[in-house]
């Protein structure tokens, strides 16, 4: 009997997507869905990944974690002047650029090589322009499988982002192949023919594993302030794309004990660019931590290279703010000449927010940044903001409440300039449930779906049967 | 014209989807261009002049073809110029943080 080649064409292997992704993640997803859109998150935690106990030992054995606690003195006593009296949190940064790859990802591609390795995988594929490639390539090099990191880098001109080419750089330098693509979401396509050809693991950004190895970071520092301080911090500023960041850190809270900790997303604002456009791809500076993933992830998690994203921000936030790209400049700028750490940019994203949400907090009250990233060639505001200026983009001093990402960065004229916008989280919500609705095959939906919206978006089922009946959508069955 | 040797170090460039085909959601910009890959391995064969088609093996041990762009392909990214918008906000703070300068 002839065995007939594979249809290549893209439809053909996007029409592949479930068995492709469910032998490389080793995970049924089947078995916890119960509605037509509802499946048991817990549960999937709960069985699929490792506890806290058991990741913090799976991170020791490649010297990940264990970061330290910094306190932000400088930048405290300036939030100080900036702040009406009585108010001015101390700020605290977790160094994340401590871990092996320089960046918090470390925590994510620990648990994931681990696991892949532990099934008889002989090597990871990873799809990421960001640190997590260099995070998978670092743990694949010491755990000695083979890791292929599959990037969007180049626009049609052949132009690299900086900081994308610079992520390129570091995989290679840890015995990675990279595969590098133009602008497009058909990078998924050729991820998957990847998948297929070579059997390697998929060590997906939004694996419970890769999700589960973040809970580490929140449970660390809340230990680390109960050591310093005596006590657990009032808030933490978690730089927000895919939504793992949120997710994972805020379950690592609420594991250490730390319930009452507000968890907050922060958001570079790139309000009107296109992250499909080959056209609009070089003319932003930030290529992760920005709106473009932080809310399309938000509405809807579940676009993402797994049937069922484990990362699911709106379980998690209760407050979601943005800051524009020269508010990150000018604080990576801060940072490094006020406080010594040269890190970052794309990961001061939180702490640019943060600056601004301590003037509205009290003195007394502990505010936690709970990651750093490496700073190299090409992923540094000197490098950027140069590459941006290429780009025909303006850039100048001044109120950066006049920015337009795209157009211009400006970078405040002065600190009391940085100002947090909040994203109205009711509006993101609705969103996420007009996404949901329109997955559902008529105009009806079951309560145990509804039930399901509620959780997943952290409303009161009462909110989500309002919400419907205002989209012509009646509650039936079970 | 440059002839790469078994076992250099080179890149391939690859077109994976012509212009005009690319996926149905992308807007019209990317949709007018094609998706294309550059990859980088240990020339797999003779001799190959660069601009031909050559076959390379990755570090992971895949086989691939592709036009021959470059051999040893370098880094070239950097730290850029210094930007006048940023030199001065390490001495403006700490004039702030001495009393000197005004925050808002």
């Amino acid at each position: 009997m002839e065995i007939l080649p594979k249809d290549m064409s893209y439809q053909a292997v996007i029409g592949r997507k479930q068995e492709i992704v469910k032998k490389a993640v080793g995970i049924d997803y089947d078995e916890f869905t119960y509605g037509a859109l509802a499946f048991d998150y817990e549960q999937m935690m709960g069985k699929v990944a490792y506890d806290v106990d058991e990741m913090i030992e799976i991170q020791r054995q490649t010297g990940v974690g264990q970061t330290p606690l910094l306190e932000m003195k400088n930048l405290t006593a300036l939030v100080r002047k900036l702040a009406p009296a009585g108010k001015g949190a101390r700020i605290f940064v977790k160094d994340e650029a401590a871990n092996p790859s320089g960046s918090f990802k470390a925590r994510r591609a620990a648990i994931s090589v681990y696991h892949a390795q532990k099934l008889g995988f002989k090597g990871v594929i990873t799809a990421t322009s960001g640190n997590f490639g260099a995070a998978v390539a670092s743990q694949s090099a010491m755990r000695g499988i083979n890791c292929i990191v599959v990037q969007e880098l180049y626009d049609s001109r052949g132009i690299g982002q900086p900081e994308i080419l610079e992520k390129g750089r570091v995989c290679e330098a840890y015995g990675a192949e990279v595969v590098q693509l133009t602008v497009g979401p058909e990078l998924f396509y050729y991820f998957l023919i990847l998948l297929e050809e070579t059997g390697y693991f998929n060590a997906s950004l939004y694996t419970p594993f890769s999700i589960a190895g973040v809970e580490t970071l929140g449970y660390e520092l809340v230990q680390q302030t109960r050591t310093l301080l005596g006590r657990d911090p009032d808030a933490v500023v978690i730089t927000h794309a895919g939504g793992g960041n949120i997710t994972g850190t805020a379950r690592g809270l609420i594991k250490a004990g730390s319930q009452k900790t507000q968890v907050i997303g922060a958001s570079v604002d790139l309000k009107g660019l296109h992250m499909a456009s080959d056209h609009d791809f070089n003319r932003k500076s930030f290529t992760t931590g920005h709106t473009g993933f932080g809310l399309p992830f938000a509405t809807w998690p579940d676009r993402s290279d797994v049937p069922r994203n484990a990362a699911r921000p709106l379980r998690y936030l209760d407050r979601y703010v943005t800051v524009s790209q020269g508010e990150v400049f000018y604080m990576t700028e801060a940072l490094a000449t006020l406080e010594g750490l040269e890190r970052g940019p794309a990961g001061n994203t939180s702490l640019a927010a943060a600056f601004s949400i301590a003037q509205e907090m009290d003195e007394d009250q502990i505010l936690v940044v709970q990651e750093t990233e490496y700073t190299g060639a090409g992923k540094h505001p000197n490098a950027q903001l140069a590459f941006a200026r290429s780009n025909g983009i303006e850039i100048r001093r001044g109120d950066p409440g006049e920015n337009i990402p795209g157009q211009n960065i400006i970078i405040p004229a002065n600190p009391g300039q940085i100002r947090i916008k909040d994203v109205d989280l009711e509006k993101t919500r609705r969103s996420y449930l007009k996404n949901a609705v329109t997955l559902l095959s008529e105009q009806t939906i079951s309560a145990e779906d509804v039930r399901f919206i509620a959780e997943d978006s952290r409303v009161p089922y009462a909110w989500v049967e309002r919400e419907l009946a205002k989209l012509n959508v009646t509650i039936g069955g079970k | 014209m440059t002839i790469a040797k078994r076992g250099d170090w080179v890149q391939i460039e690859k077109q994976i989807l012509p212009a005009g085909e690319r996926a149905p959601q992308v807007p019209g910009d990317t949709q007018a261009v094609p998706l294309m890959m550059w990859v980088k391995g240990f020339l797999d064969m003779e001799t190959c002049e660069v601009g031909k088609e050559g076959t390379i093996r990755t570090v992971t041990g895949r086989c691939l073809s592709g036009i021959i762009t470059k051999v040893l392909p370098g880094y070239y990214h950097n730290f850029g110029e210094p930007q006048p918008e940023l030199l001065t906000i390490g001495l403006e703070l700490r004039k702030i943080l001495r009393g000197g300068g005004d925050p808002a």
